[in-house]
């Protein structure tokens, strides 16, 4: 077993784990903190995406003892104090960003993490850093629409779909 | 997954000390070692994590003129790190993937597994660079030994990258979109003494040059130069994504587009 410990979202977060222990079970298994989602387990899909120093990173795919000593953040850290939605999450619901919204965790903090790298992207540059990310019900217009508008532009004149 | 003993240790040393032990194996940032294991095709009993050895991180320029990448630099690192040093890496490196896979996959893992439609090969092989291990210095020509295959020893780790920086250079990447590696790709590097050319995601046998290309290059640094030639198909991948022929003639034609669009 090993001991890890982590900030979560602003909290001190530890545990015993096994070497074997992925970061997505170490969250949601230990912590409760079931809003980061398992969709593949193969690093494929992206539900499972938290950040973990300020990075997206697959959760499916990094050990809960590799995170030993981070700053994680998952779904669950992205509303705001009084807990209203925050931005992106308030745009993914006015926008229809989603259905299911299975892959809504790991589409939040993929849009989140690219926000913070450029506040302004296109929707091209958007759509390039959603590619590990999977949605299987929106077919992606909406998503993008919402992030668009997360980052202040206006996504009035496009269609809804 | 098969449960393991997890280390991290601090130093290049105590990591190489670490992978003495039976059945312990190196890990970078596990993008691929992770999957494989969760499909039990490697079940080590320790697992020696290397991303935090502070000696095995970040990139720089040295005073040789080469491009120095610490074996456990994330994909994402040199991405930002070597856009202004060399662009053409830094191209490469941006997409590898996906930005999470960016996130921890890591240069010493890429050439320690030879992934035969991994990027990286591609990079090291055309700038002939020097893969500096624990224990010795390896050239890139002798380093790549076929498809998950090289010169590296058990436990042997990848401490350092050495890329003699290129006058130009360009990746061309044909995406294979479902799993983000390359269906074919092919690096091309100028130099003021010749031209390399390495093609990854082609070959059977892994990363190679093309040699023909690189004489007719090094005369004529032109897409033009090429015109005459052709790949065989002998010896190409044969999958449900491409032919051998279909990617024997990838090879040129993205040979053509990295020259046209090195920089």
């Amino acid at each position: 077993m090993v001991s890890v410990s982590m900030n979560v979202n602003g909290k001190p977060a530890s545990g015993e784990v096994e070497g074997r222990t992925l970061l997505s079970a170490f969250l949601r298994e230990n912590l409760k903190l079931t809003g980061t989602h398992i969709g593949c387990d193969t690093s494929q899909c992206g539900a499972c995406v938290v950040h973990v120093d300020g990075k997206a990173v697959k959760a499916c795919t990094m050990l809960a003892a590799e995170a030993d000593g981070s700053e994680v953040k998952t779904i669950e850290g992205m509303a705001n104090a009084d807990g209203s939605l925050g931005v992106v999450q308030q745009a993914f619901q006015d926008h229809h960003g989603l259905q299911c919204g299975f892959c809504t965790p790991g589409m939040v903090m993929s849009a989140a993490a690219l926000l913070s790298e450029n506040p302004n992207p296109s929707e091209a540059e958007i759509r390039e850093y959603l590619e590990g990310n999977l949605c299987r019900c929106t077919g992606y217009h909406n998503i993008v629409k919402a992030i668009m508008a997360a980052a202040g532009q206006d996504v009035s004149k496009i269609a809804a779909e | 997954m098969h449960n393991f003993d997890f280390v991290k240790p601090g130093t290049v040393a105590d990591a190489a000390a670490a992978l003495q032990g039976d059945e312990a194996q190196p890990l970078g940032g596990g993008q691929t070692l992770i999957p494989t294991m969760k499909q039990r095709l490697a079940a080590p009993e320790t697992l020696v994590s290397l991303i935090g050895i502070a000696e095995m991180q970040g990139v720089c320029k040295t005073d040789a003129g080469e491009l120095s990448i610490g074996g456990a630099t994330t994909h994402a690192t040199v991405e930002a790190e070597a856009a202004s040093l060399f662009p053409g890496l830094a191209g490469l490196a941006g997409r590898i993937g996906d930005p999470a896979v960016r996130n921890r996959g890591t240069i010493g893992g890429s050439l320690a597994n030879n992934d035969p439609a991994a990027c990286y090969p591609a990079a090291a092989l055309a700038t002939g660079a020097t893969i500096r291990t624990d224990k010795r210095e390896i050239a890139a020509d002798d380093y790549f030994q076929g498809m998950f295959t090289t010169a590296l020893d058990e436990g042997e780790i990848i401490v350092e990258v050495r890329m003699p920086i290129p006058e130009k250079s360009n990746y061309q990447k044909f995406l294979q979109p479902a799993s983000r590696f390359a269906l074919t790709g092919v690096f091309v590097a100028k130099y003021a003494d010749g031209v390399r050319v390495a093609v990854t995601g082609a070959s059977e046998e892994g990363v190679f040059r093309w040699t023909e290309a690189e004489q007719a290059l090094g005369s004529n640094f032109a897409a033009d130069a090429i015109s005459g030639l052709s790949v065989s198909a002998d010896g190409m991948i044969n999958d449900l994504h491409g032919t051998p022929e279909y990617r024997a003639h990838l090879v040129k034609v993205l040979t053509g587009r990295a020259v046209m669009a090195a920089a």
